[in-house]
This record gives C-alpha cells, sequence and structure tokens, in this order.
C-alpha cells in the first residue's frame, strides 16, 4: 500500500468492513424463509443491511447472506415485509466486536 | 437440591444494566449481570457523547478517572444544500472548565468497561460472552434468566439487552418495533494527529466540538448526520429511519460516503485513516410505541424499553436514569420480598417523576409531525436557508431589491398556502412540547 493510498478514507463497503474485528461463528445466525424471499418485491434487506449482508441472486432465485460480515444492528429483521427473517444474536463470545466506536 | 437465587439478575452491561448493578450493588444486593460480547461496551455503537450531569449523579467526578476523550465546548447545526451549507455555531468557554462540563466524547468500548469496573468495584458480578436464551417464567412470573450453559434464578429480573430486545417479547406482548420507529445508524471513526484536530476545529487539547447535519445526501429524509472529536480521531456518522432508507434505495454507506465528500465536511476529514466502521439500530418510537414497564418478577430499562429523546440525541442518560430507577424500585421489592407486578409499578411511577417519561411524553409527538411533513421540513425549508444565503452573499452586479423579491416570490409559488399551514405545524410542535 502507497502512502497515497492509506490516507484515502476507503469508499468501498469491503474495505470498510476490513476494519471490524469479528469472531466468527461458524453457523448462520440469520435465516431468512426462502420461500417468503421469491415472492418478495423489494428485497429492502439488501438496501439497508449497513454490512451489506444480503444479495438477491436471480439465477438460483434465492437470498444470499453473507452472515460473517453482520455488525448486528438488526435493521433486516425489522424492514423484513413478510416478517419472516429468523434473526438471533450470534453465540455467546461470537460476532463483532467494535473498539473505537 | 434448592436453587440458588440471587437477588436480581440483568441482562446486557450497557448503560442501563451497569448503572442498574452498581445501584443494587451499592445497597449490598447480590447481583449478577450477563453480557452476551467479549467485554462490557463491546457490542455498543453510538453517535459519540455522554452528558455530564446525569452520569455525575451517578458516578461523581467520573471524569477525573474515566477514559473520556473531549469535552465539548461547541455546538454547530449545519443545514447543507447540494454543495453548500449553512453553519448556525454556539460556543461556551465554561464548558471547558471543571465546574460547568455540559458533555464528553467517549469510545464506548472504553467508557462502557469503565462503567462495569464501577459496578465490580462495587460488588456486582459480570459475566461476559454469555448469551441470554430466554427468561424462565414460573405461574406467569419471571423468575430468572436461562444461558446456553445454565439458569440464573433471581428475585427480580432487570431486561437491558438493547433495541433488540427478544427477550422482552418472551414476557410480553412486546409491540414489533416498526421501520418508521427505528433508525440504523452508521459511523466510520477517523484517526487523525491531536494537532490537526485542534487546528481544523479551533479547539485545545482536551476541548471539542459537535456537528449536527441536516440536509446534503439526506434532504427530505428524516435523518441526521453528525460530527464529534475524539482526542485522536474523528467520527463522522448519520442515523435515518428504517422506512426512509429503504424508500430511498441508496445503501446507507452510500450516503455517508456522499456526506463525507460535502464541501462542508470533506475538510474536516482529509488526510484522516479509518480505525472503525460500525452501525447500530436507534428506537425512536417513543412514548407511544413503548412497551410495558414491568410484569411479575420483571422491569425493562434503556434501549429495550425505547427510552430515547432522538431530537436531543438523548439515549444513554435515560439509559442510566431507567436503570437507576429500575434498581431502586428491585431494592424496595427485595427488601419488602414482594416482586409482584403491583409492587414493580412503583418503576413506572419514578420514570414519570423523572425527566425521563416526562420529555418522552412533550416530545411524543414531535417525531410524527417532523416524518410527516420531512419534505418541507428537512427538504424545501433547509434547501431556502442555502439559496437565501447564496444570494445574500453574491455580488453579481443585480440591484438587491430585485433580488429578494423574485427570491420572496418564489417561495410563495412554490409553497403558497402550504406556507400558513406549516406555520401552524411549528407553532403546534412548540405548543405541543410545552404543554404535554
Amino acid at each position: 500500500m502507497t502512502i497515497d493510498e492509506k490516507k484515502t478514507i476507503p469508499e468501498h463497503i469491503d474495505d470498510k468492513l476490513f476494519t471490524v474485528k469479528y469472531k466468527c461463528d461458524e453457523e448462520t445466525h440469520l435465516k431468512p424463509d426462502q420461500q417468503e424471499c421469491k415472492k418478495c418485491a423489494e428485497t429492502p434487506c439488501t438496501v439497508v443491511c449497513p454490512a451489506n449482508v444480503y444479495e438477491y441472486d436471480k439465477e438460483q432465485d434465492k437470498l444470499l447472506v453473507g452472515f460473517e460480515n453482520c455488525l448486528e444492528c438488526g435493521a433486516c429483521r425489522i424492514i423484513c415485509p413478510a416478517g419472516t427473517l429468523d434473526w438471533k444474536y450470534p453465540k455467546s463470545g461470537c460476532g463483532v466486536t467494535f473498539k473505537y466506536s | 437440591m434448592e436453587r440458588e437465587v440471587v437477588d436480581a439478575v440483568i441482562v446486557g452491561a450497557g448503560p442501563a444494566g451497569i448503572t442498574a448493578a452498581y445501584t443494587l450493588a451499592k445497597e449490598g444486593k447480590e447481583v449478577v449481570v450477563l453480557e452476551r460480547g467479549d467485554f462490557p461496551g463491546s457490542k455498543n455503537m453510538f453517535g459519540g457523547a455522554i452528558y455530564a450531569q446525569p452520569v455525575a449523579e451517578i458516578f461523581p467526578e467520573f471524569w477525573k478517572s474515566a477514559p473520556v476523550e473531549r469535552s465539548n465546548i461547541e455546538h454547530k447545526y449545519a443545514l447543507l444544500g447540494d454543495n453548500d451549507g449553512t453553519v448556525i455555531s454556539y460556543r461556551n468557554g465554561d464548558h471547558a472548565k471543571e465546574a460547568h462540563y455540559n458533555s464528553f466524547t467517549v469510545i464506548r468500548a472504553k467508557w462502557d468497561r469503565w462503567c462495569a469496573e464501577q459496578a465490580e468495584a462495587a460488588g456486582a458480578f459480570i459475566v461476559p460472552e454469555t448469551l441470554v436464551e430466554s427468561l424462565i417464567i414460573e405461574d406467569g412470573k419471571v423468575v430468572g434468566v436461562k444461558t446456553e450453559q445454565e439458569e440464573f434464578y433471581a428475585k427480580v429480573t432487570i431486561i437491558a439487552d438493547g433495541v433488540n430486545s427478544l427477550l422482552a417479547k418472551q414476557a410480553w406482548d412486546y409491540p414489533e418495533i416498526k421501520p418508521d420507529h427505528v433508525a440504523l445508524g452508521i459511523k466510520e471513526v477517523i484517526a487523525l494527529p491531536k494537532e490537526k484536530i485542534q487546528d481544523r476545529f479551533n479547539v485545545g487539547e482536551d476541548t471539542g466540538v459537535i456537528y449536527t447535519i441536516l440536509g446534503g445526501p439526506m434532504q427530505a429524509m428524516v435523518g441526521l448526520g453528525y460530527v464529534y472529536t475524539n482526542l485522536e480521531s474523528v467520527v463522522v456518522g448519520l442515523g435515518i429511519t428504517l422506512e426512509d432508507l429503504a424508500k430511498s434505495k441508496t445503501k446507507p454507506y452510500e450516503l455517508l460516503n456522499k456526506l463525507k465528500k460535502h464541501p462542508v465536511i470533506e475538510p474536516l476529514l482529509e488526510g484522516g485513516e479509518l480505525l472503525e466502521y460500525s452501525a447500530h439500530l436507534i428506537p425512536e418510537g417513543g412514548y407511544k410505541a413503548m412497551p410495558a414497564l414491568y410484569k411479575d418478577g420483571v422491569m425493562i430499562a434503556g434501549d429495550a424499553a425505547m427510552l430515547v429523546n432522538n431530537v436531543h440525541s438523548e439515549g444513554t442518560n435515560l439509559a442510566m436514569m431507567s436503570g437507576k430507577l429500575a434498581a431502586q424500585t428491585a431494592i424496595q421489592a427485595i427488601n419488602k420480598e414482594d416482586y409482584s407486578a403491583n409492587m414493580l409499578s412503583l418503576y413506572r411511577k419514578k420514570l414519570e417523576q423523572s425527566f425521563v417519561l416526562q420529555d418522552l411524553k412533550s416530545y411524543q409527538d414531535v417525531i410524527r409531525t417532523i416524518e410527516k411533513n420531512s419534505k418541507a421540513f428537512l427538504g424545501f425549508y433547509p434547501k431556502k436557508i442555502n439559496e437565501f444565503m447564496n444570494q445574500f452573499t453574491a455580488v453579481d452586479s443585480v440591484p438587491k431589491k430585485r433580488k429578494y423579491i423574485k427570491f420572496i416570490g418564489d417561495v410563495f409559488k412554490q409553497r403558497s398556502l402550504s406556507l400558513v399551514t406549516d406555520g401552524i405545524k411549528l407553532a403546534n410542535l412548540a405548543g405541543g412540547i410545552i404543554l404535554k
């Protein structure tokens, strides 16, 4: 990394998430009901999630969930139009640890 | 085997839970706090400032030993257009002095941990890395909680598990939070050398500045941006109702990227390095969306009880006060050996007598009114103020009189009769706050 690059505050979400400390659970704590997701027109979870956890894959007709990046805010749980997202906290000691926030 | 029953079990080692634990422990009560994170504060994030007076009521002269960053001496309100902005600034030199401290920026990982250490020193037992899975309910009464590993029985349970209170739903008909009753907060902490911060914000070694930001990339949306100064970092963030965010079809971090590029904000951050990105929800339903605050054997405090006054960026102080009052109620209950809902109803009475419910009551309609009129109040008028300032400061050889008549004419044309109703709405809002 050159000095100039270092001094630019990153714009891409992956670079932002790179600053976050995670202890990863192997099993997902976010379980959407894929049948309901198929019917969902807007998939607002893919918009509001601050960690870009959700992506709708049209080819597979499936909501992809990158739970490893979850910041545990709960926005997806509340915005889910069908209210069918099974949202839990990661297991004890797992998930995100904020150090400077 | 007879089961062990402690005086109180508290779920969550945030401001509400820790204040409750500290208050109980100081009275010699046996109290256990269960925290799901690695350490108290590790899952927490907020804008940036705690308030001196309410915190000092619980931890007197905390600034002498607590890890505070900067004492805020200036509050700037920035009304942003697309590429311009009007900033109103209030500075109070007294706020740099111990007798008049107003607020301090803090980093939650350090601050919450310090508060937890005070509770531990008073005798509270804090268990980190422990997720509570459910409440233990017997004969309709809450008698403790169950973690992944074991069960904790208590005379009184205090739920302080934050905005996504999954536990509260198990005890009662907890209203599901609606997308317009909650804001998503995201922020970036950007490292900068001390001297740069002092120069850029015109402050001393341990004084700081708060920016509250309206408009910019959030024009006509129900949301606010902010900037806070830490000792060696600057915080920039925003909070927007989930409803407006979903409607905007813009990812929250893209809005924040735009805010960071705004000409009023960009120079404050230039040359910095991103230390951490974080996110959290803010409960904004207020007085009308609050759940019942107590049941047999259990009380609920802080964000879990939706005790936030978003208009004034107040949350931690309401959390701490509610934790303290829940603990005081628990102490009375334990001393009388009565853990019934009837006994614990004292908690609500104490909250009603304090600023917590009095403020939430006064402000109960404010956010609804702003939401309903966001296009006007957070879009049209801020834009017009910047347009006016632009014309007022421009020197362009157009006669001033013609400019002003055109400006006023445009406002009337664009807003017409709504001008009167907007005025009435604003007057009603102000009147409501005073009368309710």
